[in-house]
């Protein structure tokens, strides 16, 4: 029983990695209805952001959050001036189509960086509070992760206050609900595209920087990442930052649950009728609007 | 695009096509066969991806599942001492139960959600079928002794002309116009009387029979493969961006998109051997840039800025 808890436990503790990682996609996805597949490559980029921060600085990985997400912001305004701005020009279908085309491109490319600049080795960070543990219960808490996971949620809140009460906040909610509206209502829909992108590259960074500390990071984690995330932005649907967040969650405990019932090869395949179910009775979502 | 345009260029892929037969008494170069084959593969899987995407408007990014359960099927069963034919055919009927199965479910999520849903049904397959199938399979030594490259091209040969036939008909008939009208419109389609579940099932039904078809090839082809790997989704990408390339919703776009896109690659891992991954895929993003709609658009643009 206490094994099980622990399990589900654990699964909970990268569910909200999960849901940092699918945050920044949906709010991608949402405002410039584009689907970034090179998102897990931004995750990746992260993870390797806080290798180097600490192995050059010294700083705690925790803090390389503060150098971490900067950047991340400004690549993600790289990434929109270069490629994705170009994409938003169309209409919706064609954005759909083209975003995948520049995202695969993206994603094949800077994993090819990765290789090259990194070698294909998993890296991770040390730190001398990497083996603490909080004991509730029979419970044993890894004392990083869930750091990891009080960050993660922290981060959630703080966007939501963001898009909630800032200025632009606002726009870029308004640009998701109907562009053409917000246009006339004077918003400068370019920026908020911009914003959204920028926002949802530093979530990224950030969900990259968490993985590496709690688990590790390698040149081809990307994929998988790209691939929880768009999960949970399928199951939580769009327009509620905190129903991703909890989607996350959701999936974490539920790849845990059937890998603890069924055994590790098949808990993919409980995921997969999660999945369909929730498709097939709420085709908009668990959270969606 | 008209009826009569379509039909030219069917005839004229299929002369190439049947002008192909004759490479193998011309040139008997393993690496050419082996390069000529990659391409007649690509065909077909483009061309498969393209009736559900390019003609029912569908973005499939779970293609890469029913080309893995084809290639799954056919290998076990012509291990198994099937003849090769029945096993892909065998192949190629699972995937279309699997596709039907899934497809009720997957086909309630609209446009970009559809893409999504698809990517991570294929996706959840494959990290299974790894689970399942860890080991690598290789061909037993006695059809190691006796392999011979010349009937996987022939073979090869008759799939791609299948496809190219295959769509030919579809965007001829009555299904194809039904398939467009719910591309362009599904509402509207709903409302002019087309029923666009069961024709977008059409659509997935052909689409992954083909995909079926071309993974036992696959597994015909080599000697040694994981079986997971077929599941890959580089193999939906690759679907993707050969007919993106040449142009979706058309018959000539994916057969010119796979021939470019073979080559391209081929050539690149050739010539830069330890970055062709990033020069790929920064050529690529190029050409998305600079040329949207694809090869068959931009050959439309030119044609009608020269007679105005």
């Amino acid at each position: 029983m206490s094994l099980l808890a622990q399990q589900l436990l654990l699964g909970l503790l990268i569910g909200g990695l999960y849901g940092l990682a699918a945050a920044g996609l949906s709010l991608v996805f949402g405002v410039m209805k584009v689907l970034d597949v090179a998102h897990g490559e931004l995750i990746m980029l992260g993870g390797y952001g806080v290798v180097f921060v600490v192995a050059l600085l010294g700083l705690d990985p925790f803090a390389a959050l503060l150098i971490v997400i900067p950047l991340s912001l400004l690549l993600g305004a790289v990434l929109y001036w270069g490629l994705f701005g170009f994409v938003v020009r169309a209409d919706e279908e064609t954005r759909v189509k083209n975003s995948l085309l520049i995202g695969f491109g993206l994603a094949l490319a800077l994993h090819a960086l990765a290789v090259q600049l990194w070698t294909a080795d998993e890296r991770s960070v040390v730190t001398p509070y990497a083996g603490a543990v909080v004991s509730v219960g029979p419970l044993t808490i890894p004392l990083v992760r869930l750091a990891s996971l009080v960050i993660a949620f922290a981060l959630i809140g703080g966007l939501h206050l963001l898009l909630a009460r800032w200025r632009w906040g606002k726009a870029i909610r308004a640009t998701a609900e109907d562009w053409q509206a917000a246009m006339l209502t004077g918003i400068d829909i370019r920026r908020a595209y911009l914003l959204a992108f920028a926002i949802g590259t530093a979530l990224a960074g950030a969900a990259g920087t968490l993985v590496t500390i709690g688990y590790s990071v390698s040149p081809s984690i990307g994929l998988e990442w790209t691939l929880k995330a768009l999960i949970v932005v399928v199951l939580a649907g769009l327009g509620s930052m905190l129903g991703t967040f909890v989607g996350g969650l959701l999936l974490g405990v539920a790849e845990a649950a059937s890998a603890a019932s069924f055994g590790g090869p098949y808990r993919e395949v409980v995921g997969l009728v999660i999945f369909v179910v929730v498709l097939v009775v709420r085709p908009r979502g668990l959270f969606g609007r | 695009m008209t009826g009569r345009r379509e039909r030219a260029w069917a005839a004229a892929i299929l002369i190439a096509l049947a002008l192909l037969t004759a490479l193998p008494r011309l040139i008997p170069r393993d690496s050419v066969i082996n390069f000529v084959f990659l391409i007649l593969l690509s065909i077909t899987l483009a061309q498969s991806w393209n009736i559900v995407a390019g003609y029912a408007g569908q973005v499939n990014l779970g293609h890469a599942a029913f080309f893995g359960l084809g290639a799954l099927v056919a290998r076990t069963l012509w291990i198994g001492g099937r003849p090769i034919v029945t096993a892909m055919v065998a192949g190629a009927v699972v995937a279309v139960l699997f596709a039907l199965l899934i497809g009720v479910a997957a086909f309630r999520l609209r446009g970009a959600y559809f893409a999504i849903g698809t990517l991570a049904l294929g996706e959840i397959l494959r990290t299974t079928v790894n689970n399942v199938l860890p080991e690598i399979s290789t061909l037993p030594a006695a059809t190691i002794a006796t392999y011979s490259l010349t009937r996987r091209y022939y073979l090869a040969l008759a799939l791609a002309a299948v496809s190219v036939v295959a769509v030919t008909a579809l965007a001829g008939s009555r299904l194809g116009l039904g398939m467009r009208a719910i591309r362009e419109d599904e509402e509207a389609a709903e409302a002019t009387g087309v029923g666009a579940l069961r024709l977008k099932l059409t659509a997935l039904a052909l689409s992954t029979g083909l995909a079926g078809l071309a993974g036992g090839l696959f597994a015909f082809y080599h000697i040694s493969y994981y079986p997971a790997h077929p599941f890959g989704p580089q193999w939906t990408f690759d679907a993707l961006l050969m007919t993106f390339i040449g142009g979706v919703g058309t018959l000539h776009g994916p057969v010119l998109g796979a021939v470019l896109y073979v080559a391209l690659k081929e050539y690149v891992a050739l010539h830069w051997v330890d970055f062709h991954l990033l020069i790929f895929g920064a050529l690529f993003i190029a050409i998305v840039l600079l040329l949207p709609g694809g090869l068959v658009q931009a050959a439309e643009r030119v044609r009608r800025l020269r007679w105005g």
